[in-house]
């Protein structure tokens, strides 16, 4: 059943093509319908799911001479992320239920977009896997130069390029891979069982490492990341910082990792203190983390503090997913999941809530506007989710950062306190941001229009992201449960190695 | 049955689009002439057509596999694959041509279209060096005059006099190429050729051989750095022309260059892998392929006409294909004529779209196209599939075919990844001046008049565009007949 999230999404953007032009509610209706559908499903096989092991979704030859097949499968992890999908992908419509110019175009390549974005979570056959994954960049690109605001032409093809170039490594790792196989299949546990000689691991995992981690935002590659948040629309920054970032993330653990685990071991010398892979990739992911959260620390638009922190959230992912023990790996995952939820609450505050109305995003001249008062439904909303952003107990970010510490120390017990410095930043930028937006001495009061109230829609919106959060920050369990199981199957038997 | 009946039956389907040809020109000349362009621009493409539809069927019932008088007429399921190809591909183009008002002399267009035909249709069935050369010949005259048959415009005459200057020097190159070879091995029949040059090492001639023949192909192939006339030609000739010079002619012209080396310089390979060159013809084609992908694509990147751009974009996508042949395995051949023949079908959708924007506009240049989609959302769906499949975006053919021609590569040896990851970095490139096109098709609009076209001339784009998503999504439709019949000529 879960294959009919991307089938679902597929026909509701082909149907949006045949939408009378200018029906705009009409439109928007059938694009909320798509979503709740998809969401729906989700919901369903989440709930069905107790034991996070794999079950085969759908199973077709595709192409037999190659060995490709249309593959779907689910487990634990891939579940998890397809529900955080069909939240945002709903909430999402929600915050775009402003959109007036050409509503049935915009809506057919958002649901394009979330159609691959499950495509992508589903795939068992990582050419399946890799078609999905690349198709995103095309939504993507024409959303942000269609809908977009700031320098939006720059940001969609920083974007799209930077998404393509990574996707270009992964594509010559993944032909490379599957070549050395034998060219017998694309199956991901064919592929993760050959024993692919340490040698070929070794340059082959920093490839497609990296090339996922670019869509994850890793340092220095993280660059398209606030450029391109900044200039899309509110619904499409969501889906950016909220799924498609976290595609980079799940490819790292789901196909680098699995299928070059060797990749990860010593090079047998020392470079700079550093003697792995995996000592690479958890500084840069440290430096991500104090790095994003600095910058966002001087921002003076709103929309890039958001921007930068997603790059410092990010960070703490890839960090996870380098401490090679279940608890860091698990609590990866689970922020992946919270920084999705998160980073879509704040995005549709700034660039729904405030942006839309005061069209404006300079701290400084929202400070005088008064927020809190005229709008103080976004004001809430903004602190909540700041604080859960910077991991307040009670909220999603707190479980998964606490974990990723945990995991960390035990890795890395010196990257572990530059972490705590990051976490100490973001603690700063959250309140200066907020300060300045909402809570600034009001100045000599600006006479403007009053700001129009906030819609249902929004409220309907922040709700529902506010309560997924509390949700997972209560009872993280509702998804250890299935990620711990998933963690433990054979198809990661080369990634424990961290003390499992 | 004597030998020449027999003969007969054998090109039936050349001698059907010969007598096609013929007729078109004759039932133009004695019946149309009086009549409106229009008309006889639809008569002669429809009576080509059936033409060319007869010639099908002929090749699809043809069964007999056989390789008469030393490889000069060779007749396989390969080959009959290849043929039927480019007899399709023939159809799109005369399609491309209903619309059209840039001559009056319709017979003689179609003639020579038709006649070209006949050439690419030879071509691919020869194994031989004397018919190869004549084929190539009888293909490229018809495609000087038709590149000059807008007598109009100077700059299609410009064109046509540099695409015949350029390419009566190649073939001087090729011929004096082929001088060589036969004073080798003493034969013209390219497996015998193959058994007279292999050896150890190479003699110095034979590497003049080799050179000289590359150049003489990779004119044919628009590859760097033998690729100056296309961009003129790509510009300045009739749309149906370009288009036809961009896709049935570089299919034949790839399949005789993947044959001529593979089989005719078995033995005299080389090796391109990374560190590890050795003489021979791999390793010059294998430069000439990154040159083409290196320049078309970053040249792409200046142009301000669609036309131009597709031109260079074609010269990088000449060396994505010369990467096929660099692998001369059986893989290498079928993703080489699957990238091909699907590489076609996309480009001569996207001058079927060119010719109508250029027809309500006037010029090919990228402004016109602004707005594209709100002037006709039919057409701007067409380019954009076209164009991201040129790109290499999934799910469309242009992906599968990187896709399946990359794994021949590396499956052929370890060694060619430099070539495979610069294809894949230069198709990254690419996508940035495919985008900056699209760009403008989704942008907005400062003329909004609807785009006045014919039925015809609308739905072969949206036929192409079907069928680059199809075999796009899947890909067996046309890899499985590929691969069959490249696996029954190894048996």
């Amino acid at each position: 059943m879960l294959a009919w999230t991307i089938y679902i999404s597929f026909f509701g953007a082909l149907l949006q093509l045949f939408l009378p032009k200018g029906n705009n509610p009409l439109a928007r209706a059938l694009a909320l319908l798509t979503a709740l559908a998809g969401l729906c499903i989700a919901v369903t096989s989440f709930a069905q799911q107790r034991t996070g092991e794999l079950i085969t979704v759908a199973n077709h030859a595709w192409i037999p001479a190659l060995g490709i097949n249309f593959h779907l499968a689910a487990d634990g992890i891939s579940l998890s992320l397809i529900l955080l999908t069909g939240i945002v992908a709903l909430t999402g419509v929600l915050f775009s239920w402003n959109i007036e110019r050409r509503t049935n175009e915009f809506f057919a390549f958002y649901l394009l977009l979330i159609g691959c974005v499950y495509g992508v979570f589903l795939s068992y056959d990582l050419f399946l896997l890799f078609v999905f994954y690349e198709i995103v960049i095309i939504p993507k690109y024409f959303l942000i130069t269609g809908w977009g605001s700031t320098r939006k032409d720059y940001g969609a093809m920083k974007l799209a390029l930077y998404s393509f170039i990574g996707s270009a490594m992964v594509l010559v790792g993944l032909i490379a891979a599957y070549v050395v196989a034998g060219s017998k299949s694309m199956a991901l546990n064919d592929l993760a069982g050959f024993a692919f000689s340490p040698h070929f691991q070794m340059w082959e995992f920093p490839l497609v490492f990296v090339g996922f981690a670019i869509l994850a935002g890793l340092w220095p590659f993280h660059t398209w990341a606030p450029t391109g948040h900044v200039a899309a629309p509110t619904a499409v920054s969501m889906l950016l910082a909220g799924v498609v970032m976290k595609l980079g993330a799940y490819g790292c653990l789901r196909v680098a990792m699995t299928l070059f685990p060797h990749g990860l071991d010593p090079w047998g010398f020392s470079l700079i203190g550093l003697s792995s892979w995996r000592d690479v990739f958890a500084l840069l992911a440290v430096i991500g983390i104090v790095w994003g959260a600095l910058v966002a620390m001087v921002q003076q638009d709103f929309k890039f503090v958001i921007g930068y922190s997603s790059v410092s959230h990010m960070g703490f992912i890839l960090l996870g997913l380098m401490t090679l023990n279940q608890i860091g790996i698990s609590g990866a995952i689970i922020q992946m999941f919270s920084h999705g939820i998160l980073a879509g609450l704040l995005f549709a505050t700034v660039g729904r809530m405030v942006y839309d109305r005061t069209h404006t995003r300079e701290l400084v001249k929202l400070g005088p506007m008064n927020l809190n008062k005229a709008i103080p439904f976004a004001a809430v909303t903004f602190v909540v989710g700041g604080m859960a952003g910077m991991g307040l107990p009670g909220f999603s970010g707190f479980v998964a950062e606490l974990m990723i510490l945990v995991g960390a120390w035990r890795a890395f017990p010196i990257f572990a306190i530059f972490v705590g410095v990051g976490i100490v930043v973001g603690v700063v930028y959250v309140w200066r941001a907020m300060q300045k937006a909402f809570f600034a001495e009001p100045g000599d009061v600006i006479s403007h229009e009053p700001l129009p109230p906030i819609t249902i829609p929004e409220r309907l919106g922040s709700i529902i992201l506010i309560c997924t959060s509390v949700a997972i920050g209560i009872y993280p369990q509702l998804l250890l449960k299935i990620i711990t199981p998933a963690l433990n199957s054979p198809l990661f038997d080369g990634v424990r190695k961290g003390g499992w | 049955m004597t030998p020449y009946f027999h003969l007969l039956q054998l090109v039936l389907p050349e001698l059907i689009v010969v007598v096609t040809a013929i007729f078109v020109l004759t039932a133009d000349l004695v019946f149309l002439r009086r009549a409106v362009l229009r008309t006889r621009l639809s008569t002669a493409v429809s009576l080509a057509t059936i033409g060319c539809v007869a010639a099908v069927v002929a090749i699809a019932r043809a069964t007999e596999s056989v390789n008469l008088f030393d490889g000069m007429l060779l007749a396989n399921p390969l080959v009959h694959l290849v043929q039927i190809a480019l007899l399709v591909l023939t159809v799109f183009v005369l399609l491309l041509a209903v619309d059209s008002d840039f001559t009056d002399h319709v017979g003689e267009f179609v003639l020579l279209l038709l006649l070209a035909t006949v050439g690419m249709m030879f071509l691919v069935a020869s194994q031989n060096l004397l018919t190869t050369f004549i084929s190539l010949e009888l293909l490229s005259l018809p495609l000087y005059i038709l590149t000059g048959f807008d007598k109009r415009s100077a700059r299609s005459s410009e064109a046509a006099v540099k695409y015949f200057l350029f390419g009566g020097m190649s073939a001087a190159f090729l011929l004096f190429g082929f001088s060589l070879l036969y004073g080798f091995a003493n034969s013209t029949n390219f497996v015998e050729i193959a058994a007279a040059i292999h050896g150890p090492a190479l003699n110095p001639l034979l590497i003049l051989a080799i050179v000289t023949t590359v150049i003489g192909l990779g004119f044919k192939v628009a590859a760097v750095p033998f690729h100056f006339w296309a961009p003129d030609v790509y510009e300045a000739a009739p749309i149906p022309v370009a288009a036809f010079v961009a896709s049935g002619s570089k299919v034949a012209s790839f399949f005789v260059f993947f044959q001529l080396l593979a089989v005719g310089f078995a033995g005299a390979e080389g090796s391109a892998a990374w560190m590890h060159l050795v003489h021979g013809w791999v390793p010059v084609v294998a430069i000439v392929a990154a040159l083409s992908m290196l320049l078309g694509n970053t040249v792409a990147i200046v142009q301000t006409g669609l036309r131009r751009l597709l031109a260079y974009s074609a010269i990088a996508h000449a060396g994505y294909m010369l990467i096929g042949i660099v692998a001369h395995t059986p893989i290498g051949l079928a993703a080489l004529l699957y990238y091909v023949i699907t590489y076609s079908l996309g480009t001569i959708g996207a001058f079927g779209v060119i010719g109508i924007v250029e027809r309500a506009s006037g010029s090919d240049q990228l402004a016109n196209f602004n707005g594209l989609s709100k002037r006709s959302p039919i057409l701007a769906g067409c380019l954009f599939i076209f164009l991201l499949s040129l790109a290499g975006i999934p799910p469309l053919a242009g992906f599968f075919g990187k896709f399946y021609l990359f794994v021949g590569a590396l499956s052929a040896t370890s060694g060619l990844l430099w070539l495979v990851a610069l294809a894949i970095a230069m198709s990254a490139v690419s996508l940035y001046y495919y985008l900056r096109v699209l760009k403008r098709v989704y942008g907005e609009a400062a003329d909004t008049t609807p785009l006045a076209s014919s039925v015809v001339s609308v739905a072969t784009p949206v036929v192409l565009a079907v069928l680059v998503v199809l075999f796009g999504c899947a890909p067996n439709l046309l890899l499985q007949p590929i691969l069959n019949a490249v696996h029954a000529l190894g048996n």
